[in-house]
């Protein structure tokens, strides 16, 4: 039986982009309402779901800027709609503001970076320049969500299942940060076609106001204790994601004399490097974060009285460096090695930079 | 026997309401409340809320109300229409929300023709920021950030919204109204209760601007104000039908729902 088991679920694999996955994925999860506006690297999730959407009874919208379209998401939510929106960094940088309502509105939804170069235009190529935008709150006020960092196209599918149930449980934003290689490159993906998904009732949802009292969506307190109070609540709620929906993987960390730090396609990366350099007899492990807020700063600490150093690889100039030097508070060297611009770094890149981090401790 | 001569519409929570003596919001607010009873949708009716000085309605309208990013009333009002067909979804707007920072949201909700109602207060000004420009403010128009009068060879003229929206073939209902005498409230009454009623019917996208008083950022006193808007106002923004053309009628394709 298990043997027919393993062969069905081959048979269910289909090879897909990380963007289409992750917009049927979206579709599987029961998000019937997309609003979008086109960006590369991100532009098959908008014609997966002008294409899909309709089959399924969905809204498919293509609005007039990315402003636009956070806000659509933030009225589908609203109305108790599981609601989605994606975009690549230039046009999250415009969704900021709709984030920040959606956070104070305590809105459920989900919404999707697929990271290019920046800033500014930048470029069209693959990055994590993102990360300080996206785990800090890039817009107003003192707001967090979660922030998935998926590194596989079945990782990323199965995330954005997993992103639906999360926002609704919280009422709060979830973040998907993919990126130019992980949303273009193709994977064989199994999408589950009836996910047990967790949709709650929505009793605060403005649904009409029959047989009950009007319910009012808002972030605005003039009064400043009722602000006050409004905040206390919310980091109550945020204090609780920390505790409960924290993710992380860790490989070969129990004897690593050196761990990479990485998250998403760079932890792909940062693998590679890992094997061949266990294959020369080099003690490296890998640590990597799967929620970068949360952030595992406890699990990632556990290891510190263990490795002699640690290498965190970004595709940006150095920005979740700064959690693991935080995480591991000076105790031991953490250094980092990145690239920008929407370039991707080789595996050998890596590979010398381990080679020069195992030689200087082996020389002092 | 008695007679009710007058009473709080059910859709009203009967509330001292924030709005300056004078002000045209708290009859306009009086007037849909009026009109959700008269078409008996309270139940189904979702109000949103702008950033100005309507963006308490939440605390006036007894129904539904979600508030909206400054400008962008229409693309939440556009998210909930598509995603809950059933509500009768309407996007109350002052002049600086729907005019200045939301021109993109405004023109493109009409632009899709979509079927929602939106209520437009024009007053000429920013009140709830202290009395600043907005983009209706008529020209020679002293304001905070037009100290020596409202200059269009500096700032532009005064947009017509309606007018603008009106090239847009999917638009269903677009008209402009005042407050100023008891006639043209009753005027007002009738333009808003057929935009309500257009969305019942599938009939398309809607916008009732209605030029309302601001005595406090005019500097007049409440009666002075309304003969303002007869004198100065109504002269450059004209009242009227601008357009009427719902779809599903004499041919035209394209009902939402």
């Amino acid at each position: 039986m298990a043997r027919t088991d393993g062969d069905d679920a081959r048979d269910q694999r289909v090879l897909m982009c990380g963007n289409e996955a992750m917009a049927e994925a979206a579709i599987a999860a029961g998000c019937r309402c997309y609003f979008g506006y086109p960006i590369t690297p991100q532009n098959e999730v908008t014609a997966y779901m002008a294409k899909r959407m309709p089959e399924v009874g969905g809204v498919f919208l293509q609005s007039e800027s990315e402003l636009a379209a956070v806000n659509m998401v933030f009225g589908a939510a609203a109305v108790g709609a599981r609601a989605m929106t994606s975009s690549s960094s230039p046009g999250i940088s415009l969704k900021q503001e709709g984030i920040s309502y959606l956070a104070g509105c305590e809105l459920p939804s989900v919404i999707a970076n697929v990271m290019r170069g920046g800033p500014g235009l930048g470029s069209i190529g693959p990055s994590q320049s993102d990360y300080f935008q996206a785990t800090r709150g890039g817009g107003h006020g003192d707001y967090r969500h979660l922030v998935l960092a998926p590194s596989t196209v079945q990782e990323l599918a199965d995330m954005t299942i997993e992103a639906f149930d999360i926002a609704d449980r919280y009422r709060n934003p979830v973040m998907l940060l993919s990126d130019g290689v992980l949303g273009q490159m193709m994977e064989p993906v199994v999408i589950p076609e009836n996910p047990e998904t967790d949709e709650p009732d929505k009793p605060w949802a403005l649904t009409g106001c029959a047989g009950r009292e009007p319910n009012v969506i808002k972030s605005l307190y003039l009064d400043v204790l009722a602000l006050e109070a409004h905040n206390d609540r919310l980091q109550a709620k945020y204090a609780e994601i920390q505790r409960r929906e924290l993710r992380y993987e860790t490989l070969k960390a129990d004897d690593a004399d050196v761990l990479l730090v990485a998250f998403g396609t760079v932890a792909r990366i940062c693998r590679s490097a890992m094997r061949a350099m266990r294959e020369r007899g080099r003690k490296v492990g890998l640590f990597r974060p799967m929620t970068l807020w949360p952030f595992p700063y406890e699990a990632l600490r556990a290891t510190r009285d263990r490795v002699q150093g640690y290498l965190v690889v970004e595709m940006n100039a150095g920005q979740m460096v700064e959690d693991v030097r935080l995480a591991v508070e000076g105790r031991r060297p953490v250094e980092f090695y990145g690239r920008t611009g929407g370039a991707v770094m080789g595996v050998d890149e890596v590979v010398e930079k381990l080679e020069a981090l195992f030689a200087r401790e082996g020389a002092s | 026997m008695t007679k009710t001569l007058w009473q709080i519409p059910e859709s009203l929570k009967q509330v001292v309401t924030h709005y300056c003596p004078g002000c045209g919001h708290g009859i306009v607010n009086r007037l849909i409340g009026e009109i959700v009873d008269e078409l008996g949708i309270r139940e189904r009716t979702v109000g949103i809320s702008p950033v100005g000085c309507a963006v308490l309605g939440y605390d006036y309208f007894n129904f539904d109300v979600s508030e909206a990013a400054h400008g962008r009333t229409p693309a939440v009002a556009t998210g909930m229409k598509r995603a809950r067909p059933d509500l009768i979804v309407f996007s109350y707007q002052g002049d600086g929300d729907l005019a200045a920072i939301g021109t993109a949201e405004i023109m493109h909700a009409g632009n899709r023709g979509e079927n929602i109602t939106v209520i437009f207060v024009n007053n000429g000004v920013y009140g709830m920021t202290g009395g600043q420009m907005a983009p209706t403010t008529i020209d020679g128009q002293v304001t905070k950030t037009t100290p020596r009068g409202r200059m269009p060879e500096d700032v532009g003229e005064p947009l017509k919204v309606p007018e603008m929206l009106a090239v847009c073939d999917r638009t269903a209902f677009l008209a402009r109204c005042a407050l100023d005498t008891p006639k043209n409230i009753r005027a007002a009454k009738r333009a808003l209760k057929k935009a309500f009623q257009y969305q019942i019917d599938g009939a398309g996208f809607s916008l009732v601007e209605i030029v309302s008083p601001c005595p406090t950022y005019w500097g007049l006193e409440p009666l002075e104000a309304l003969k303002r808007i007869e004198d100065e106002v109504i002269p450059y923004y004209p009242l009227g039908v601008i357009r009427d053309a719902p779809h599903g009628a004499g041919g035209e394709t394209g009902k939402r729902d």
